[in-house]
């Protein structure tokens, strides 16, 4: 048995053990041993490739220098995942795909640099003898495109999500022409780098696709970030497997092309969940939904004290509540799961109603929940829960807005119609919990909070849910 | 805008009313301490709640003062003032009551005859925003409650069906007619009370709501759907009448019990239940008429008495129904004048500011200092009538995308796949058949995810994707020094990936607990 069947051998393992890892994350039972798998994987993979590069032509100094690398990367990865909060799950995910992006790009560089760089070397004069030239520099074009769009895109996400630049969509006028540009651009550079591998072609696809990353994530509204992230993970998984054909491993492909293809699906139930086109997210150009808030009539929102929740929940059968990202902002998670807790005691259903595309990224509400001790099986989704809202007697909501809104069903001319919503509204008492009454992440007024079974709980969520958590445990203590 | 008054201290006065019979005021402590917080004075006529269960020492230890209410700048009032006393209001007061402005012009005449301001809550216009301040609703809440109550005293049975060791009891059957907020009230405490409740309403889209409370709804099968401009019912073709007549007569056979509602703002109530009706009734029911004090919708109603039918029907005609829950109203009618206030109050300053641009000032207001604005412009209430003015167009259908059309997307998918491979090099085509495999088989293993797992989903396929590190490894040490650096960067960031992708989400999984 050669080194080389080894790694293979080892290469064929690996997949197999990510592609256990993706099964089991799809479900609560198995999602840890799916972690399990995942690791199990990489640690084969890497033991291979590390065997495979010794028994290659590796010097001790690049192995030092190899492991110099793991080893501060891995230091770094393991502390910030250790100290990451998280409500700022979102912003390092994000983080973590521009890594890839980079790393994708450094090597389609070192592809060029290793072959096309030296036309009459030993490496391209071997491909050229086999008639693949041409598709390698392809190859190292394409990765380095793919790997540059993912690298400036997370950034950019990134930087949204952490409120380091603002999250309102860029509106650079044409576009859709200039993504559509960029892309022509690289085709017809794609052609030429075949033709004539020229050093200042990969600098200026690079460029180019810098640029196209950076447009695609500005262009989005910070209400549809959920999406952006997950077609960021898929973009990733694509540049690792455009890495595979680069290098001609197979390893590489299959993981790049689940990630990429899972990524890609993930997105597409995002979007179905907030009735967006698929293919103009791809393209980038869908934040351009919202709208300026209109000057439409509403009528008057009530206030209620958080002792009048109180009363409310203590008289109530079952209680919904449904968290938004004003729940995460104001780390007002531990309270709710506190109230949840002591209501439950009391015998008061509590359930949580979840929106697909609540929070900054896909299943934020319930990492954020689980973090706060709430059992998972009380956590629904808004298909599990929707029907039930019209038999609920108090639906709680914290921090959501544009996922609670009935124009979403009943304005067809508002920008956020035919998007599915949790229809709180059905409710006999709705409790809205909100810093003001400014309007949402879409820009679109939201004429539930004008219901008169709405009653609006101003201030922050973390204060006002532990009013009410006082005001309920004092109702039981005087029992 | 007109600043009514410029002076610093603003108080409000609440009168007592002279009429024994209103049991009513026009504020409670509760409402006493908002008004206060809005920057008001308050000055409470002793004996004022007294009636209502409400003393001048809570008044006082809300922070009213107990004196004289008419020397205040504004004056709040249930039931207009008779003259002597409107003539103590100083010049520049302004009054706020329900003044009933529609049906006594005399009343309007002699408020325009001084130069005060007076603002009536009962012509408060439906509109949504206006909701909060409009006493007809409140008072009328109150009043259909109110009436079943009455009824059921007056009834000499019991509401709820029993089956018990002395026999079975069949539960009571109470038509209300008219299902607006009087009548819905009626129909939520009967139904409460265990009645098996019908209703009728000449607006069919009232019939959802007769259901949520747990009522039948009648429909009387006209051809003309009646649309309302105003938000309140209005009177009705002849044709119209007669079916709801044949309805109402099949009716009063059946039930025990009928509480009528229906008035039409500014004219005498319809006559919804004739003598002959009444006399087809059972001995024992009981009729309660809250139009009573525009006319009556039953025939034989006597405002203000209740009324023994020769066949045994009690005809209730009380017209203070509200009023007898004297507690209750006032702390309604108290919070509909904060309500009031909030919205008149813009600075919270204690300061009375007049907006004629709002229409909902503007409709209110009966009399501005001395000078008549009554009738006021009407206001078309928006809601009611653009959703019934089709009422047989479908409910516009939600916008949904178009789910791509599969079959060519997949053909051309195919046939690109097709010529790519076929093109390719024999070195290639290996690669592309993993890679095409890979996804089908991504897309299947996602397929059934649990939503709350799409963030530790992420942060795996994250971290699996860190095998870019692999890429990586194998440049390490092949070819110059440039190469070799790039290598160690990449390799540095794809090992981030790897080991923080992979802690994140065992940091994430544990914290999934079932309970």
């Amino acid at each position: 048995m050669t080194i080389e069947a080894a790694a293979q051998a080892a290469y064929i393992v690996a997949a197999l053990l990510f592609i256990l890892a993706l099964a089991g994350l799809s479900k609560h039972e198995t999602a840890k041993a799916g972690n399990t798998f995942g690791i199990a994987g990489m640690a084969l993979a890497l033991l291979a490739t590390v065997g495979l590069a010794v028994a290659g032509t590796l010097r001790p100094l690049d192995l030092a220098l190899l492991l110099t690398a793991v080893v501060i990367g891995a230091a770094i990865g393991l502390y910030r995942a250790a100290k990451v909060e998280m409500t700022g799950m979102p912003e390092l995910i994000a983080l973590l795909h521009s890594f890839v992006g980079l790393a994708a790009v450094l090597v389609g560089w070192n592809g060029y640099l290793h072959v096309e760089a030296h036309l009459t070397g030993a490496e391209a004069v071997a491909l050229d003898g086999l008639g693949v030239l041409g598709i390698h520099s392809a190859e190292v074009f394409i990765g380095v495109f793919i790997g540059a769009v993912t690298f400036t895109g997370s950034i950019v996400a990134y930087l949204k999500l952490s409120a380091k630049i603002k999250s309102s969509p860029l509106m650079l006028p044409g576009k859709n022409l200039l993504n559509l540009g960029a892309l022509a651009v690289f085709a017809v550079l794609t052609t030429w780098f075949v033709v004539d591998p020229q050093l200042w072609l990969l600098v200026a696809v690079t460029v180019i696709a810098l640029a196209l990353g950076w447009h695609l994530v500005a262009s989005i509204g910070g209400g549809d970030m959920p999406v952006v992230v997950s077609m960021l993970n898929s973009y990733s998984g694509w540049a690792a497997a455009a890495a595979g054909f680069l290098l001609e491993n197979d390893l590489l492909i299959v993981t790049g092309a689940l990630v990429g293809s899972s990524g890609a699906y993930l997105s597409y139930i995002m979007c179905k969940a907030m009735n967006r086109s698929f293919l103009s997210v791809i393209a980038g150009g869908f934040g351009i939904e919202a709208g300026p808030a209109d000057d439409k009539e509403y009528g008057e929102h009530r206030e209620i004290t958080a002792e009048g929740v109180a009363d409310l929940l203590a008289a109530a059968s079952t209680v919904v509540i449904t968290p938004g990202y004003g729940m995460a902002v104001a780390q007002a998670q531990y309270g709710v799961a506190e109230l949840t807790r002591v209501l439950r005691d009391r015998g008061v259903d509590v359930r949580f109603g979840i929106h697909p595309v609540a929070g900054r990224l896909p299943g934020h509400m319930n990492v954020l929940l689980a973090e706060a001790r709430v059992p998972y099986d009380i956590v629904l989704e808004m298909d599990e829960i929707n029907d039930d809202l019209a038999g609920t007697s108090v639906v709680l909501v914290i921090g959501a807005n544009d996922t609670v809104n009935p124009a979403a069903t009943e304005d067809p001319s508002s920008p956020i119609a035919g998007m599915p919503v949790l229809k709180v509204w059905e409710a006999e008492d709705v409790i809205v919990f909100k810093r003001s009454m400014a309007s949402g992440y879409a820009g679109v007024q939201n004429p539930l909070f004008f219901r008169e079974n709405t009653a609006m709980l101003f201030g922050d969520a973390k204060d006002r849910v532990e009013d009410i958590l006082r005001a309920v445990t004092e109702r039981v203590g005087s029992r | 805008m007109v600043n009514i008054y410029r002076g610093v201290d603003v108080d409000i006065g609440v009168i007592r009313d002279p009429d024994p019979g209103e049991r009513r005021v026009a504020a409670t402590p509760a409402t006493v301490a908002q008004l206060v917080k809005l920057g008001y004075q308050v000055v409470v006529e002793p004996g004022a709640g007294a009636a209502a269960s409400f003393s001048d020492e809570a008044f006082a230890e809300a922070g009213a003062t107990i004196g004289d209410p008419l020397t205040a700048d504004i004056v709040f009032t249930i039931n207009p003032p008779p003259a002597s006393r409107l003539d103590a209001l100083a010049p520049g007061t302004t009054l706020i009551g329900m003044l009933n402005p529609r049906l006594s012009p005399e009343l309007v005449e002699e408020l325009a005859r001084r130069p005060i301001t007076a603002l009536s809550m009962d012509a408060v216009p439906r509109i949504s925003r206006a909701q909060s301040l409009d006493v007809l609703s409140s008072m009328a809440n109150i009043a259909g409650y109110r009436a079943v109550v009455e009824a059921a005293h007056a009834f000499g049975r019991f509401f709820t069906g029993q089956v018990t060791a002395a026999g079975k009891v069949p539960p009571a059957k109470v038509l209300v007619a008219g299902a607006g907020v009087a009548g819905l009230a009626a129909i939520g405490a009967a139904g409460s009370l265990g009645a098996v409740v019908r209703a009728t309403d000449p607006r069919p889209e009232v019939a959802d709501q007769v259901r949520s409370l747990g009522g039948e709804y009648l429909s009387v099968e006209a051809a003309d759907v009646e649309v309302s401009a105003t938000g309140y019912a209005k009177e009705m073709s002849d044709d119209y009448n007669e079916r709801a007549a044949r309805l109402y007569a099949e009716q009063a056979s059946e039930v025990d019990i009928i509480i009528t509602t229906a008035l039409i703002p500014g004219r005498p109530a319809p006559r919804l239940i004739t003598a002959r009706m009444v006399a087809a009734m059972k001995a024992g029911s009981v009729i309660v008429d809250m139009a009573a004090a525009n006319g009556g919708n039953v025939e034989g109603t006597v405002a203000g008495e209740v009324v023994v039918t020769a066949n045994g029907v009690t005809i209730i005609g009380y017209t203070d129904l509200a009023g007898r829950l004297p507690a209750q109203a006032s702390q309604l009618y108290g919070t509909n004048l904060v309500n009031l206030m909030k919205l008149m109050t813009p600075e919270k300053d204690g300061q009375l500011v007049l907006d004629f641009d709002d229409v909902v000032q503007r409709s209110i207001t009966v009399v501005r200092d001395g000078e008549l604005t009554w009738p006021p412009p009407a206001v078309s209430v928006s809601a009611a009538p653009v959703a019934t003015a089709a009422p047989a167009a479908a409910p516009a259908p939600v916008k949904q995308r178009k789910p791509l059309p599969r079959l060519p997307l997949i053909g051309t998918a195919a046939a690109a796949l097709f010529l790519l491979t076929a093109l390719a090099p024999a070195a290639l085509r290996g690669h592309l058949t993993v890679f095409a495999l890979a996804i089908v088989i991504g897309y299947y293993v996602i397929g059934h995810v649990h939503h709350a797992l799409h963030t530790p989903l992420m942060s795996v396929t994250n971290a699996i994707s860190g095998i870019i590190v692999v890429g990586a490894l194998l440049q390490l040490g092949h070819g110059g020094s440039l190469v070799t650096a790039l290598s160690f960067v990449a390799i540095l960031l794809a090992s981030i990936n790897v080991f923080g992708g992979f802690a994140v989400t065992r940091r994430m999984l544990a914290m999934f607990t079932r309970s």
